[in-house]
């Protein structure tokens, strides 16, 4: 096998036998015939510690169709946001590295494509909202020059013609007075307002792929609710896909058609929103649910999820997650496929699948 | 920006007034009478009347005080004792030179500092980051009578590029700029050396801040996102250092000037410091302060052109 084959690759290789069942993207093999508009395959991303490369993100492949949001769910450090930074090409030497895998854009492949060839991509075919507002706009630039930038670079428009197009995108985002506007700096923006303005600069070219890290986060909950209603609409406007980052699961049930829950650099548990509501199968995943605060139950105490994520030099042998799982068990210790529940439904444990697994 | 340069203007003028007053309390308060350090020791006590009213030092300390002020504005701050020639027109006979020097080395100290410390910056820890800051470190413990020296000794005698004692023709521009060559860059490189550094530690901080990876997320090229995105936000500390040292450069060129033998304010500063020429220095004062205020408010102007927060507040 010279080239990885989806589904069957070294972890469940190693296991033997079980390729038909271990897949790691479980989007059926209809999807698989078409081209989708993202599609990692085994991606792992490195950072230095001391003199050593430890792998923030391991093994990840996932697949983003058009017109379609998925979501990326899991707590801080877990590697949603070196994902999407991985994607873009952002991750680079001397402090981290692509060290693996594929990220196909449309079929073409991005991983180990030159600085220049990203150049032309990024922002125009891809890209990507940041999670916070306040810094990520350049306080010293007219945030019309800021959004007409990229039309400017990759569509080869003048200053003006740029500007133009801009305050339709200002429009577009519902920025009120958008002539106005333009030609305001970052900080006479409100942090709703100016998210409102990376979501125009990130539409400007129109991409296929968007990534949006935490979008709404650092944002209030009215805010919230209006940014979150707006990137729905501009998607289905648009036909983009979008890779959803978020530790809020609230969000994920307003916005996302499926999820993939990471963990320490994987991805424990994908299917769609309503399977994982419903009948979360990784111990982890049934954390985090358990973690949300209820209003209907009166002297509930707050759930948490004791222990924190090991250090990237410090991670387990197998499950990632078992020194804090509920479940963990003898089996724990060897590496743990993803095994298809169903047709769209993953989880990576051997505990809560052991039924399939064995059927 | 007509009401931000009103608004800078007006706060220069309690400056000024502040200046003037010092320099007249200081001048009064001193031990010694004006008149005495004038005839010396053995003036006739009619001469030395004769003197002070002549001065004017008889009157109350309130008309005194007026006067000054009144004469001050108008650029009058008498004559020197030693040439017995007005104050400003020795001063403007001077000020070209030291203009020359000043903007002259500062132009070498920018485009040699920020350039070098933009390159250190993008190479943090790699060779040419240490080079450059091993140079700027020799650049600055340099005195400038050992470089300027050694600049003199290798392009105006082993080479014989540039003359070696430059008091230029103001009427010849050529040979104004030949004899500005070894002197701005003695005094350019010292200023290269401070505005590597800065330009380096400013620059490090905009590279890592989040409105660079916005940049590079949207595609822009890297030679765009650090010199439009980065330089301009690291702009500030530069400037600020460049506006202090051209301050500091406008009066204290004087090594730089007896070296070369070069006319200028720092060596009539230092002329009416030996030679006791107290109206001469009070003058001095007055306007080297009014330059220093001057240059205050251009950095102000600067600040508020790059940074549009500066306005606002």
């Amino acid at each position: 096998m010279a080239t990885p084959v989806r589904g069957c690759r070294i972890p469940q290789r190693n296991t033997g036998g079980n390729c038909g069942q271990a897949v790691d993207e479980p989007s059926g093999s209809a999807a698989m015939t078409t081209t989708a508009a993202l599609e990692l395959i085994g991606l792992r991303t490195e950072f230095r510690i001391g003199g050593a490369w430890y792998p923030a993100v391991r093994d990840l492949s996932l697949r983003l169709e058009r017109n379609e949001t998925l979501a990326l769910v899991g707590e801080s450090g877990c590697g949603k946001s070196v994902t999407a930074l991985s994607v873009m090409g952002l991750v680079q030497p001397p402090f981290g590295r692509v060290a693996a895998g594929s990220i196909l854009l449309d079929g073409m492949e991005l991983a180990g494509a030159s600085e220049k060839a990203l150049e032309t991509i990024r922002g125009d075919r891809m890209a990507m909202i940041f999670q916070e507002p306040m810094t990520s706009l350049n306080p010293v630039m007219t945030v019309g020059d800021q959004v007409a930038e990229s039309l400017m670079i990759h569509r080869g428009l003048s200053r003006g013609e740029a500007l133009e197009r801009a305050r339709a995108l200002f429009e577009e985002v519902k920025i009120p007075s958008p002539a106005a506007r333009l030609r305001e700096y970052p900080h006479q923006f409100s942090g709703g307002m100016r998210q409102r303005v990376m979501i125009a600069m990130a539409l400007a070219c129109e991409p296929a792929v968007l990534l949006a890290d935490e979008p709404t986060t650092a944002l209030d909950v009215t805010i919230q609710a209006q940014v979150l209603g707006l990137l729905a609409d501009l998607r289905e406007r648009h036909g983009m896909a979008v890779l959803f980052i978020t530790h809020n699961l609230g969000v994920v049930a307003q916005i996302a058609d499926r999820v993939a829950v990471m963990y320490a650099g994987e991805i424990v548990e994908q299917g769609p929103v309503d399977v994982i509501f419903a009948d979360p199968r990784h111990p982890y995943t049934r954390a985090l649910f358990a973690a949300i605060p209820r209003l209907d139950q009166a002297e509930q105490e707050l759930s948490a999820i004791g222990g924190r994520v090991p250090p990237l030099d410090q991670m387990p042998e197998g499950c990632r997650f078992a020194p804090r799982c509920p479940l963990a068990q003898a089996g724990c210790e060897l590496p743990q496929p993803l095994v298809a529940l169903a047709a769209t439904h993953a989880a990576r444990c051997h505990v809560t699948t052991a039924a399939v697994m064995h059927a | 920006m007509l009401g931000f340069v009103l608004r800078r203007l007006l706060a220069a003028i309690p400056t000024l007034l502040a200046v003037l007053t010092l320099v007249f309390v200081i001048v009064r308060v001193v031990p010694g009478d004006p008149a005495l350090v004038i005839l010396g020791d053995q003036a006739t006590p009619e001469a030395t009347a004769a003197v002070r009213e002549r001065l004017g030092l008889d009157r109350p300390l309130l008309v005194q005080y007026f006067d000054f002020l009144g004469s001050a504005l108008q650029g009058d701050f008498g004559n020197s004792l030693v040439t017995n020639r007005p104050i400003l027109s020795e001063v403007r006979a001077v000020l070209p030179h030291t203009v020359d020097l000043t903007l002259a080395s500062m132009v070498i100290g920018v485009a040699i500092g920020v350039p070098v410390g933009i390159w250190a910056a993008l190479n943090r820890n790699g060779v040419i980051d240490v080079m450059a800051r091993l140079l700027s470190l020799i650049g600055l413990s340099f005195p400038v009578f050992v470089s300027g020296v050694f600049l003199l000794l290798a392009f105006g005698l082993h080479w014989r590029l540039f003359p070696v004692i430059g008091s230029a023709d103001l009427n010849d521009p050529l040979d104004r700029l030949h004899k500005l060559v070894l002197p701005a860059m003695t005094l350019g490189l010292l200023m290269a050396a401070y505005i590597t550094r800065v330009t380096r530690s400013a620059m490090l901080q905009s590279l890592g801040e989040d409105y660079m990876r916005t940049a590079r997320a949207k595609g822009v090229p890297r030679r765009r996102v650090v010199w439009v995105h980065g330089l301009r936000n690291a702009a500030l500390p530069i400037v600020t250092v460049v506006g202090l040292y051209v301050g500091i450069l406008l009066g204290n060129s004087v090594l730089t000037e007896i070296v070369f033998n070069r006319p200028g304010l720092g060596k009539i500063i230092v002329g009416a410091l030996n030679q006791r020429d107290y109206p001469m220095l009070q003058g001095l004062l007055v306007i080297y302060c009014f330059l220093i205020v001057i240059v205050n408010l251009i950095t102000d102007l600067l600040y508020g052109v790059i940074d549009p927060r500066v306005k606002a507040a």
